[in-house]
């Protein structure tokens, strides 16, 4: 049984992937810190707690998958992925730029760690839809992690996927959704109402779990009881969110969702997320 | 040549079988529209292997893209329209770009779901597939070369393609004919205009040979079953050795077998070219071989071609 990292550890291992995910943006001056903010504590929560992987080994045929399916926040992945050692942290600085690894959204031939390419909304949760039936044929134990963000759930194949996890009996399927209802063009509310979205995931054959999806501890609670319950229901983590959290200035700022930061606005953020460390 | 008919559908739908038997990771997809891509006795006979989706082709295409991460072969099955277009997107994001091996074998291609209309004609598939990177385009032209070329793409390692017909269509190989995807089948040879086909009309091809024999003109006829990768190095050899060439396929003109032969006539600059095709235009319901007619696919108007090209 490995080590368990304590909650003040957790929220500090996010802090840190936000200070990541910031600074490469600001290095690249180009990416979305709105959305990468938002996902983080489920991103932490897969990769310094839930997921089953071994750096060392990216390509081991057990492994837990992780999907990226609003790819362009792969800062965050990109981050977590560095932290765990799958490559050097000065590689981050590479973000967007002309032969790096770290392509503008995930590369699954490029980047160790990516299990499948995304970018195009609406795509990925069909990808881990299909990871996680090949582990149900093969009897293999492992599972797959989708962080999906609320504007692409406008896409029909989310739905698609979606029945087809149903159909399934996918258990071994975590679905995230980063319910911080900002869209790129304004309020989800405002460019596509989603109505009750929880909801949809339940009438679609989820187990839904609803959360603030920023708080650490609930998204800690969520995710242990999602990979406990094998009742043959493919699970949905939907998590409130704010888009740009931790940032003040971004927060909640439909502009923020993919512009980077100047000098002045990165000194301030990393300053907002140093006073965010907790006493451990 | 042998009288017999048959669709290439037909040749899928018992290749996949064997080649499901052989290989445990290999899987059927399907999109609700199984029984009539053939693949009935698939599902009977290896139902661990098998999963159908629903009418969701674009879910299809992204299963089928996460089914290979974990290496499964998936074979996606549905028709030439729904294949290329309705997935289109999916094809290009998460199978061609990350090179994944999934394979699409999709039925009614060209016009031969006549009677359908033009909802169901897929004379755009094979261009539009062709023109996006790490994709391999193949058309059988009869039942043993679907047989082979299942085979050979189930061995391949990336994207394929494969269109089938819907039709029965005359049987010209036997079960010893071998294929090399990317490599042409020389079918005649000749010296006085080339004809190159692929599909159901290679038949074509052979019919309009024996027509022009008897007029004392010899033409070559390649079966171009890929046409990407294309088989460059037989055109070559047309443009070098005969210098007029004939396309002929049940596919739009554009962007298709005669759009691929044409592009490296174009850079010899040493030949002359005819493209015989589904001429631009959307279908309608009506007799397979009519709308062939329709659009000059007919072994007549090809021989008449060859006939202006010899001047």
């Amino acid at each position: 049984m490995k080590e368990q990292l304590s909650l003040q550890q957790m929220k500090n291992t996010c802090v840190e992937l936000r200070k990541n995910i910031i600074t490469m943006i600001y290095k690249a001056q180009s990416g979305h810190p709105g959305g990468s903010l938002s996902v983080a504590e489920f991103v932490t929560a897969c990769y310094f707690r839930a997921m089953n992987i071994d750096p060392k080994n990216p390509k081991w045929p057990d492994r837990d998958r992780f999907v990226l399916s609003k790819g362009h926040v792969c800062p965050a992945q990109y981050a977590a992925l560095a932290m765990k050692g799958y490559f050097p942290m000065e590689v981050l600085d590479t973000l967007r730029k002309e032969g790096s690894i770290l392509q503008g959204h995930p590369d699954m031939k490029k980047c160790p760690g990516i299990d499948i390419s995304t970018g195009s909304l609406g795509q990925g949760l069909a990808c881990g839809v299909g990871m996680a039936l090949a582990a149900k044929m093969d009897g293999k134990s492992y599972r797959v992690f989708a962080a999906l963000g609320d504007g692409e759930c406008d896409e029909g194949e989310i739905w698609e996927a979606a029945q087809t996890a149903n159909k399934y009996r996918l258990d071994n399927l975590v679905v995230f959704v980063d319910y911080n209802n900002l869209q790129l063009d304004g309020t989800c509310d405002e460019i596509m109402p989603l109505g009750d979205l929880a909801g949809k995931f339940r009438t679609f054959g989820f187990d839904v779990y609803e959360i603030d999806g920023n708080d650490m501890e609930q998204m800690m609670a969520a995710m242990d009881l999602a990979l406990v319950v094998k009742n043959g229901k493919p699970k949905c983590i939907f998590g409130r969110t704010v888009k740009g959290k931790g940032v003040s200035y971004m927060e909640n700022q439909c502009g923020w969702h993919g512009v980077a930061p100047n000098e002045q606005e990165y000194k301030q953020a990393m300053e907002e997320l140093d006073r965010q460390y907790v006493a451990c | 040549m042998n009288e017999m008919k048959k669709a290439t559908r037909d040749g899928f739908g018992e290749e996949i079988v064997l080649l499901g038997k052989e290989n445990p990771n290999l899987v059927v997809l399907d999109v609700d529209i199984g029984k009539s891509c053939k693949t009935g006795a698939f599902r009977k006979e290896l139902p661990a292997q098998y999963l159908n989706v629903g009418i969701a082709e674009q879910n299809g295409a992204g299963v089928a893209a996460g089914l290979a991460t974990c290496g499964k072969v998936p074979f996606v099955v549905t028709y030439a329209a729904f294949g290329s277009m309705r997935m289109c997107e999916m094809i290009r994001q998460e199978i061609c770009y990350p090179h994944l091996n999934v394979k699409f074998a999709c039925s009614h291609g060209g016009v031969t779901p006549a009677n359908d209309g033009a909802s169901h004609q897929a004379i755009e598939d094979m261009g539009i597939l062709r023109t996006i990177p790490n994709m391999t385009v193949i058309m059988p032209a009869d039942y043993w070369a679907a047989r082979k070329l299942v085979r050979a793409a189930a061995e391949f390692d990336g994207p394929v393609y494969l269109r089938f017909t819907r039709d029965a269509i005359p049987v010209i190989y036997d079960e010893s004919a071998t294929f090399t995807i990317g490599k042409a089948n020389w079918l005649r040879e000749g010296k006085d205009v080339a004809i190159i086909a692929n599909g159901d009309t290679v038949r074509l091809a052979l019919e309009v040979a024996d027509k022009l024999a008897q007029e004392g003109i010899s033409a070559r006829v390649l079966d171009m079953h890929t046409i990407k990768p294309l088989d460059t190095e037989a055109v070559e050899r047309c443009v070098r050795e005969i210098g007029r060439i004939i396309t002929v396929e049940d596919h739009n003109i554009l962007n298709g077998l005669g759009s691929a032969v044409a592009d490296v006539v174009a850079e010899s600059g040493r030949a002359v070219l005819r493209r015989v095709g589904i001429q631009d235009q959307f279908g309608m319901s009506a007799p397979y071989e009519r709308l062939l007619e329709m659009n000059g696919v007919t072994a007549a108007h090809i021989a008449e071609l060859a006939r202006g090209l010899m001047g």
